[in-house]
This record gives C-alpha cells, sequence and structure tokens, in this order.
C-alpha cells in the first residue's frame, strides 16, 4: 500500500500538477486564437534554460529566480507572437498551426545552439527524502514543485475570476465576435492569454527541471500529454485543464503499478501512451471535454 | 576522372533520397495540399512502411521478425497497405474535428509508432534496427546498381506525378477543393465531407508507406531514429510550401530543391570544426525555420502556386 502511494500515487500528483500549468497556456491559446500551439513545448523548455543561466549568474535557489524566467519566457511569447503569428490573424487556423510547427522547431534550435545538448541539473546534489510516519516519503523538493504550483493556480484563478482582463479573456474563450462586439480590446486580451500562458509554462519547465534535469527535448516530451490534458479538460477551460494535467499525469504513473499479478500494468517504456490513449478516447466521445470546452 | 565519377555518384544519389522525399511531398500534398487536412506525424507512417517492407523481404534473423524473404514490390505494397490502415484508423477518430485535432493526434501517434518501434525488441530488434534489408538492383555492378534504383525511385515519382494529376483535375479533385475552401457549401452540394477527407487522408498515409519502404530498401538499414522524426516531418512540410501546396509539379520541385540545400548545407557543416559543426546543425534547422515563416507569410503560394480549374461547362464531368 504505502509502495503504491510513494511510488506511483505521489509521483503522479507531482507530475500532473507540472502538466496541469503547462496545459492551462495550452487551452487558453487554443480557446482564444483559436490554434494548438504546437512550440508550447518549447517554451516550457526556454523557461527551464532561463532559470538554469539565472542560478548559473545569481547561485540563488531556482524558485528565486523563478519570477524573472518566468517574465524573460513572456517577453520571448510575446516577440514571436508580434512577429510570426500576428500576420495570420485573419488567415484560416491550419497557417497557424504550421507557423507555431516551425516555431517549435525554432525555439528548439536556438536553445540547442546556445545552451548545447548535454543533460544539466538545476539543483546540484542528491536530496534525501522525508519520511513521515515511518512510511510516507515525501522529497522537499517535490514538496516545493507542489506547494508553487498550487499557488500560481490559485493566482490563476484570482486573475480569472477578480480582474477586469481575466473576465475579457474567459469572455474571448467563450465567443470571440461577442468579446469584440462589447468593447473588448481582443489584442490586450491575446497579448494578456500569451504572458499567462508563456509564465506558466516557464514555471512548468522550471518545477520539471527541478524534479529531474534540463534538457533539450524535455518540452517536446510534455507537448503531448499537455495537449491530451488540455482536450481532457475542455479547451478554453483553465480550471479543466488543470484537473486534465492533475488525471493525466496521476493516469501515467499509476498505469506501471502492479494491478493485476506482479509485473507493472504497462511496461513503463509505454508510459506516453497512456495520455495519448486518453486523448483519443475523449475525441471519440467527448470532444468538448469534461468541462464542456470549445470544439473546433 | 576520380573526382567527376564522385560527382556523377553524388548526384545519383541525391536524385534517389530526393525523389524519396517527393514522394513524400506528394503524399503530403494529397492530404494537405488537396484537402487541407494536417499531418504532424508523416514520420512515423514512413516509419511504418519502412519497418513492413523491410521485416517482409530480408533472410530470416535471430534478432528480428522475419524472414520471409518476399519480393520488394511484394513489401512496398504491404508498407502501402498497412501504413493506410494506419491512417485509416486515425482518420476515423479525427476527420471530423478541425485540423488542429488531427495535428496533434498524428504526432501522438507518430510518438506512440516511435515507442512501439524501439521496445517491442523481438519484432524490431528495438534501438539497434533492422539490417541487411535486400537492395533492388545490388547484384549489378557499382554504377549501375546505383542508377536502377534511381530510376525505380524517378519513375515511381513519375507513375504517382501522373495518377494525382489525374485524380486532381477529375470529380474527385474537384470535391476535395471545395471541402478546403467552402465545406458547408461542399456539405450542402450533398457531398459526404467525412468519407472524401478519409480517402484523401488513406491515399496520402499509404503514399507515405511507400516512401518509407523504398527508404529502408535503399539503405538496407532501418532503425527507429533513422530520421530526427519531427525534423523530417517538418521538413517534409517546408519542401510542399516552398514548392507550392496544392500544385504537384510543386511538390516535386520543391522537394528536389530542398533536399539538395539541405544535403548541401550539411556537407559544408560537416567540414567545420567538430564543436562548429554540431552548432551549425542546430542553425540549419533554425533557417529552415525562418525560410518557412517568410515563405508563409510573403509568398504564401510558394514557387508554383496552385492553379485554380476552370469550371467545367454544360455539368458533363459532374457526376
Amino acid at each position: 500500500m504505502m509502495d503504491f502511494i510513494n511510488f506511483h500515487l505521489m509521483p503522479g500528483i507531482i507530475l500532473g500538477s507540472i502538466y496541469a500549468l503547462g496545459a492551462i497556456g495550452i487551452s487558453m491559446t487554443f480557446g482564444i486564437l483559436r490554434f494548438a500551439n504546437f512550440a508550447h513545448g518549447e517554451t516550457m523548455t526556454l523557461g527551464a534554460y532561463f532559470a538554469f543561466t539565472l542560478v548559473q549568474l545569481t547561485g540563488w535557489h531556482p524558485l528565486a529566480v523563478l519570477p524573472f524566467a518566468m517574465i524573460l519566457t513572456a517577453a520571448v511569447a510575446l516577440g514571436i507572437d508580434r512577429v510570426f503569428y500576428k500576420p495570420f490573424r485573419a488567415s484560416p487556423a491550419i497557417i497557424l498551426v504550421i507557423a507555431s510547427f516551425g516555431m517549435m522547431l525554432m525555439i528548439r534550435s536556438v536553445i540547442q545552439f546556445s545552451w548545447g545538448v548535454q543533460l544539466k541539473s538545476l539543483v546540484p546534489g542528491i536530496q534525501r527524502p522525508y519520511i513521515l510516519f515511518d512510511a510516507l516519503r515525501i522529497s522537499p523538493k517535490h514538496m516545493l514543485i507542489v506547494g508553487s504550483a498550487l499557488m500560481l493556480m490559485l493566482a490563476v484563478h484570482l486573475l480569472l475570476s477578480r480582474t477586469k482582463i481575466g473576465k475579457a479573456m474567459r469572455a474571448m474563450a467563450d465567443s470571440p465576435e461577442l468579446a469584440r462586439l462589447t468593447g473588448i480590446d481582443t489584442e490586450m486580451v491575446i497579448r494578456a492569454t500569451w504572458v499567462v500562458g508563456a509564465s506558466l509554462a516557464a514555471a512548468a519547465g522550471v518545477f520539471l527541471a527541478i524534479d529531474t534535469h534540463v534538457e533539450t527535448m524535455m518540452g517536446f516530451k510534455l507537448l503531448l500529454p499537455v495537449f491530451a490534458a488540455a482536450i481532457l479538460g475542455g479547451i478554453g477551460r483553465p480550471y479543466g485543464a488543470m484537473a486534465g494535467g492533475l488525471i493525466i499525469g496521476i493516469a501515467e504513473e499509476l498505469s506501471s503499478y502492479a494491478w493485476l499479478g506482479d509485473g507493472p500494468l504497462l511496461a513503463p517504456g509505454y508510459k506516453a501512451g497512456v495520455a495519448f490513449t486518453i486523448m483519443v478516447a475523449m475525441l471519440i466521445w467527448r470532444p468538448s471535454g469534461l468541462f464542456r470546452g470549445k470544439v473546433f | 576522372m576520380d573526382q567527376a565519377y564522385g560527382i556523377f555518384l553524388y548526384i545519383v544519389s541525391l536524385l534517389t533520397m530526393g525523389g524519396i522525399y517527393a514522394i513524400l511531398a506528394l503524399g503530403l500534398n494529397i492530404q494537405f495540399g488537396f484537402t487541407g487536412l494536417f499531418n504532424a506525424g508523416i514520420a512515423g507512417f514512413f516509419a511504418v512502411g519502412a519497418y513492413v517492407s523491410a521485416i517482409l523481404t530480408t533472410a530470416p534473423s535471430a534478432r528480428h521478425l522475419g524472414g520471409y524473404e518476399l519480393p520488394v514490390v511484394v513489401g512496398l505494397v504491404a508498407a502501402m497497405m498497412v501504413s493506410g490502415a494506419i491512417g485509416w484508423v486515425v482518420g476515423r477518430v479525427c476527420i471530423r474535428l478541425r485540423a488542429d485535432y488531427l495535428a496533434i493526434a498524428t504526432i501522438g501517434i507518430a510518438e506512440i509508432l516511435r515507442l512501439i518501434l524501439k521496445n517491442e525488441t523481438w519484432a524490431t530488434n528495438g534501438a539497434r534496427g533492422v539490417s541487411m534489408v535486400p537492395k533492388p538492383f545490388e547484384y549489378l555492378p557499382e554504377p549501375w546498381n546505383q542508377l536502377g534504383l534511381m530510376m525505380l525511385v524517378l519513375s515511381i515519382v513519375a507513375v504517382l506525378y501522373f495518377l494525382l494529376e489525374r485524380a486532381r483535375t477529375a470529380p474527385w479533385g474537384r470535391v476535395m477543393s471545395a471541402i478546403r475552401e467552402n465545406e458547408p457549401a461542399a456539405r450542402a452540394a450533398g457531398k459526404n465531407v467525412e468519407q472524401f477527407r478519409i480517402q484523401a487522408f488513406v491515399t496520402g498515409c499509404a503514399v507515405m508507406g511507400l516512401a518509407g519502404g523504398l527508404t529502408a530498401h535503399y539503405l538496407k538499414f532501418i532503425d527507429p531514429n533513422a530520421a530526427e522524426p519531427v525534423t523530417a516531418t517538418f521538413l517534409v512540410f517546408v519542401m510542399l510550401i516552398i514548392g507550392g501546396s496544392g500544385n504537384n509539379k510543386g511538390a516535386i520541385l520543391g522537394a528536389i530543391l530542398m533536399w539538395t540545400v539541405w544535403s548541401a548545407t550539411e556537407l559544408v557543416t560537416s567540414r567545420l570544426p567538430d564543436d562548429w559543426a554540431i552548432r551549425s546543425a542546430y542553425m540549419r534547422v533554425f533557417l529552415i525555420g525562418l525560410v518557412l515563416q517568410i515563405v508563409l507569410q510573403r509568398f504564401p503560394g510558394g514557387i508554383l502556386p496552385e492553379r485554380r480549374l476552370r469550371a467545367v461547362k454544360g455539368g458533363k464531368s459532374d457526376r
């Protein structure tokens, strides 16, 4: 039983909160800008590398440099939107998907060019987990990750429910035409979406880097589960994305638990298939997702 | 003389691989150019075709499934059928949703296929891949075997071009562009949009499987990372869009042109000092991406833009 909690459920929650942060951004850009942003994974990688460089420069803890990494990543996302996506606002969404597919490889190659492809670690050394009640193993870095992820999700909730720009974002995700008619500055909302999406993506990248390490393909590996989480929660539904991220993360980790017999239910090599299977099942039976999101 | 011979062989290999990419670009043109379907998993369908053809045609080996020693033609046909079947399953799930979902699902299926090829060691020899794949014409003396294979690839390109041009100008192709341009209108005209889309998607996937099979026979070897999957997929998109999406001639031109640029720049970068060789390889991907963004923004039609079919008078071909 404790093995189940320590080695499957807890890692699932940690991975799930990282997915949740990534999924919010992808769900919001899909809902508001109406296209599946393939470069979102690379945005997460970029955030992790910014944090890596800032840690090298300052020697602070990764969490202390996180706000700066988030600001830098958001600035890059705004610049990319201005130069590469804005000319296509009136074009069919398929053009934007291609542009973002190209952007994914462009950002990745810039990262590979500037930082190299060797693995890097953000937090040096190995941390020993705390043992609670003689059985529950929790390592301090995992408490930090889950705690900070929850704080960020709370901040997103406050932004969306209490501020004018947050309400405008939700309105535009519901119906861009109606939002425009009521006088909402749509360009402003689009910029706000990029800032929120990219800074949460940067946070997701940094948390994953704290948990494992920094590498150039880390964001691409997150892309599929994060898309799955966004579709599971419902496109354009930030709370759905959070729930979807947690479900996908937990499902991935639980898939390798020995539910039947002794061996893992699913060979760990196929963990990535779990997110995909959940996504395909949703697309077949309920494309609007758990929270009744958009279907295009 | 030796140098001239080397250049000759280089051009032959350039045209062989360029021809294989032209087949891929033609396959993508059916899906993306004609119909507006976004397939982000080209590498997956390509890999399936390569493995199917390789396993069916190789001699027995203890390391992987196989030993059927079937003729290469059978391997290639089977490659098309299996890739097409996988395309059918993916198409059934996503085709009624917008292109974005298909893009996500195809990039997912490509990842899953890569995992299967890597993990199912009993069938595929895992990461070490399948080797000793028979190569057509390999019994001929040195330049003729290479030339024979090049001619085979180029004639497949020519046949495909002929068939696809027929399909494009036939009522089938007109329905395709009608769906792409104005789906509600096509629906209102009584066309079964889902059915037509699935046909286009499956045909395209089968063509990609054929290209995969040809590559396995050409290189005599295939492994899960034969080509860095996403970069290869992207390269095919760049070829099609630069050549002219929707135009079969454009697809072939774009493929040969971009493949020449791609492999010529590799020649340059591999001569740089080690550290710079690795770095400039990344810059190459960046520059190709930048070229694509410029083409998308400034010259969306590509080099050979799609030519609109003229309206048929009297409705004779409106079957």
